[in-house]
């Protein structure tokens, strides 16, 4: 069960896996997750699945190594299983044909985002993607977004690939220049918040996807919970995706913070294991 | 449930229980005095996880087994939701047959280990013992119920029940709570095949996630599933039903009859200003983390916890004191119990309450939060509170709480456990059609049978009560199996 299939470096820090998961890959749909751990001491973390394959019976996970659980799993060789993966999570993204959508992934948010892009187009839409990443080497999948948006604008802090900026130059200037009717948002909390102030500013109704810090994925705990027009909301069976003028994005970047002083150890610990 | 006593008095009445009635008289039998349980010290208790209460040993367990009078209508038995043979499994401690003893229990009740110790015998079987009457302290039930299914566990003489012949009639339980745990047991004895589907990684529901090791060892929910598996039970977990299967991919595999078991597991929160402050929990998340995940073993487990110092948990039931208990053991040196009415409206546990009593705990009670401040990193330092006063009785018959206007004041604290209950997770009833749901998202079943207003599917525990108890969720799960088992049966399959 859970077994991997294949392995890939998308950048430095970025692996992507295809996971043997029968149930999942028929089950899914763009914008949900699974919750894994990777051994009997490990984290239950959420993943978000960028793609799957119904034939072949897998799922994709895209991950970022940031911490002790997302370096484990990065470390994994195929052939090795995951022990546990629970899904498919949250509800499904919306698909609907508005017209213009301006789909807007930074960092590793491109992943989730990837999939989301795609059926927005399959459905009639069309498609300017954004994309933004510190610099070259850290833009993950370009080539396979490219290979259905009608438009793509890349973006990188240090201007090494694409153009100079923070991805919000990018998505004000598709803004300023064409009506747009929906814009989707994934990415670090900070970059939703600033895409979100963006947006409104331009009166374009916008989705974000949240990755907040969860335990069960299925309700039963509280540890996603944001607050949406004034209202506590569970990221994983509320969610994940909301409002994104509705969110209150600094509460959730503090609640990111929660364990800062412990994920630190964490990974120390696992550093220290590994030598 | 009917207390059949016909069935009570043909056991009494063998020749050995006659005998062994008679081999002292109840007068001395009344005068013996009740078994204190033997627990860890509250200072040694706190540095750890370990099991408070120690378990009577064989001297002290048959003494105690003496001043059961063997009633002739054992009233007893009706204060237990599943009517055991108390008695009778009580008299065969006193013979000093512990193995028989653990099978009679079996007879009535699945997990007896579990049972022995989280039931509320104060207000179940032990509240009904004729002591009462005699101004005595009652049978301690509980702790012999505990005695006899231990020595069974730890001589390793589990006994299988003879099963019969395998009827290939597929069947499911959702969720592996005490409930679809007791289900399974039932169907799996009847010949059916049964497979859990358990959404978590881990499987039993409360009896993992919730209820903290130091008062119910996992090895022994452990051991309680491995006693299902030997009877041909299958556990797939990791299975979100409604999202990773639905019941349609089920009936297409091949199942033909469902129960219900997933729980009251949504957390309530109180919705007053800083919430969602860091550092601030439900109780469903602080024992999750230790318990499922064992936060307390963090970093050498994944998974961390904050461990506060100033430590206040909101609420006076179980979830409640697990919670602030298990706080002491992570180290705070100020655990708070702030519940909003008086210790005599508590719904948790004496024996509980007094635990967290003799660990430190500080119980403010009348006593409600209204408002959280945090610091410039969201953390939450400081909680405003008010007192109450209590007020007419309200429909439970406990008095109402009231506010004391102007009785405000700030407390410092660094970490908050919300425990002030929880609702029943509503995806089950959203995603199962046909399901005849109340306002507060319980599933409606027929009271009798435990059938929903879907033929097929049978429910029981909390889904169906809301926040109960283990030894209700387990009767739940056995009738459901009798009236699954005559639905399965009856030819005509007639609705209800
Ligand atoms: C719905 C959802 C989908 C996600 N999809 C992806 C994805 O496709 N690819 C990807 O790389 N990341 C994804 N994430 C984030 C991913 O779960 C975290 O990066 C991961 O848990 C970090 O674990 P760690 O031990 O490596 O890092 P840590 O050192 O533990 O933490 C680093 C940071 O990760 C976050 N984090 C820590 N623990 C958790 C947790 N249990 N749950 C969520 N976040 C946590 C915190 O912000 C923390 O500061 C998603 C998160 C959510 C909620
Ligand atoms: C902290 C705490 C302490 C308690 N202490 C006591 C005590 O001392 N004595 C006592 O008698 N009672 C106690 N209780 C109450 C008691 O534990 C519950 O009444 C009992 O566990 C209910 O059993 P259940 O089978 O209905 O469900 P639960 O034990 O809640 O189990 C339900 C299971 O279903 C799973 N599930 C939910 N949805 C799905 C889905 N869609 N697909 C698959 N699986 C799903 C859940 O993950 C869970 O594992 C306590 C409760 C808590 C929270
Ligand atoms: S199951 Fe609970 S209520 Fe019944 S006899 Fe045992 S301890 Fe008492
Ligand atoms: S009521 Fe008390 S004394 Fe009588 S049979 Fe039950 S436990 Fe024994
Ligand atoms: S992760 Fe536990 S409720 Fe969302």
């Amino acid at each position: 069960m859970n077994k991997i299939v294949r392995k890939e470096m998308l950048s430095e820090n970025v692996v992507k896996l295809v996971v043997e998961s029968p149930q999942i890959s028929q089950k899914q749909s763009p914008g949900q997750f699974v919750i894994i751990r990777t051994d009997d001491r490990g984290e239950r973390i959420p993943l978000t699945i960028a793609d799957a394959d119904r034939k072949n019976m897998t799922i994709t996970l895209i991950i970022q190594k940031v911490g002790t659980s997302s370096h484990k799993l990065a470390n994994l060789e195929p052939g090795d299983s995951l022990l546990d993966v629970s899904g498919p999570l949250g509800r499904p993204t919306h698909i609907e044909k508005v017209g213009t959508v301006v789909a807007c992934g930074g960092g590793v948010g491109i992943a989730p985002l990837y999939p989301i892009a795609r059926a927005l187009k399959e459905a009639g839409n069309k498609l300017i993607t954004v994309l933004g990443a510190r610099n070259r080497e850290l833009l993950i999948l370009e080539k396979e977004m490219a290979a259905f948006a009608d438009e793509m604008i890349v973006m990188t802090d240090d201007g090494s690939y694409g153009e100079k900026g923070l991805i919000t130059a990018g998505i004000e200037k598709v803004l300023m220049r064409e009506p747009v009717q929906l814009a989707v948002a994934i990415g670090p909390a900070i970059m939703m918040k600033f895409v979100s102030l963006l947006t409104k500013k331009y009166n374009v109704p916008t989705i974000a996807s949240l990755n907040t810090i969860m335990v069960d994925g299925t309700g039963m705990c509280g540890a996603c919970r944001v607050t949406v027009g004034g209202k506590t909301k569970f990221v994983c069976v509320d969610g994940p995706e909301f409002d994104a003028h509705e969110i209150d994005y600094d509460e959730m970047i503090k609640r990111l913070n929660t364990y800062k002083k412990e994920e630190q150890l964490s990974y120390d610990g696992y550093l220290k294991s590994l030598a | 449930m009917p207390v059949n006593f016909q069935e009570l008095s043909a056991d009494r009445n063998q020749e050995w229980r006659n005998e062994l009635r008679k081999s002292i008289t109840a007068k001395e039998r009344g005068n013996l005095s009740r078994v204190k349980m033997p627990e860890m010290g509250p200072m040694e208790r706190i540095l750890g996880f370990m099991e408070v209460n120690v378990g009577l040993n064989e001297e002290a367990a048959v003494q105690e087994s003496r001043r059961c009078l063997d009633c002739s209508t054992p009233s007893c038995v009706s204060g237990c939701p599943v009517n055991i043979n108390i008695p009778g499994f009580i008299k065969l401690i006193e013979k000093k047959d512990f193995i028989g003893a653990a099978r009679k229990l079996k007879e009535t009740n699945a997990l007896p280990a579990v049972c022995g110790r989280v039931c509320p015998q104060e207000i179940q079987c032990e509240a009904q013992c004729i002591y009462h009457k005699m101004k005595k302290a009652p049978v301690a039930i509980g702790y012999l119920e505990r005695f006899a299914s231990d020595c069974e566990r730890l001589a390793g003489n589990i006994s299988i029940p003879d099963i019969p012949q395998g009827n290939q009639v597929q069947v499911a339980a959702i969720g592996s709570g005490p409930a679809s745990l007791t289900f399974a047991g039932e169907m799996a004895k009847r010949g059916y095949r049964v497979t859990v589907y358990e959404a978590l990684h881990e499987l039993a529901g409360v009896l993992s996630y919730g209820i903290p090791e130091f008062r119910l060892p996992k090895s022994i929910v452990r051991s309680e599933i491995a006693y299902l598996e030997k009877l041909g039970v299958v556990f797939e977990r990791n299975v979100v039903v409604g999202k990773t299967m639905t019941l349609e991919d089920m009936k297409k595999q091949g199942f033909q009859g469902f129960f219900i078991g997933s729980g009251a597991g949504l957390p309530k929160f109180m919705h007053i200003p800083g919430e969602n402050a860091i550092g601030i929990y439900s109780s469903n998340e602080y024992l999750t983390r230790v318990n499922l995940m064992k936060a307390y073993q963090f970093p050498h487990y994944d998974t961390p916890i904050v461990r506060g110092k100033r430590v206040a948990v909101i609420g006076g039931g179980n979830t409640a004191m697990d919670s602030v208990r298990t706080a002491v053991r992570l180290g705070a040196e100020k655990a708070m119990i702030v519940y909003r009415r008086s210790e005599q409206e508590m719904p948790a546990r004496i024996e509980e309450i007094h635990h967290a009593k003799e660990e430190g705990v500080e119980f403010l009670n009348l006593t409600n939060p209204v408002e959280y401040l945090v610091d410039a990193a969201g953390r939450v330092k400081q909680m405003k509170v008010q007192k109450m006063g209590l007020g007419a009785a309200d429909d439970s018959g406990r008095r109402r709480p009231v506010v004391v206007p102007g009785s405000e004041y700030l407390i410092d604290v660094d970490t908050v456990v919300v425990g002030v209950g929880t609702d029943p997770n509503p995806l089950i009833p959203r995603t199962i059609q046909g399901l005849e749901v109340t306002k507060w998202g319980t599933i409606v079943v027929n009271e009798e049978t435990m059938q929903t207003a879907v033929p097929e599917i049978f429910a029981g525990g909390d889904i169906v009560r809301g926040g109960a108890t283990v030894i209700l969720a387990m009767g739940d799960g056995k009738k459901a199996a009798e009236s699954l088992h005559a639905y399965i049966q009856s030819p005509a399959r007639a609705p209800r």
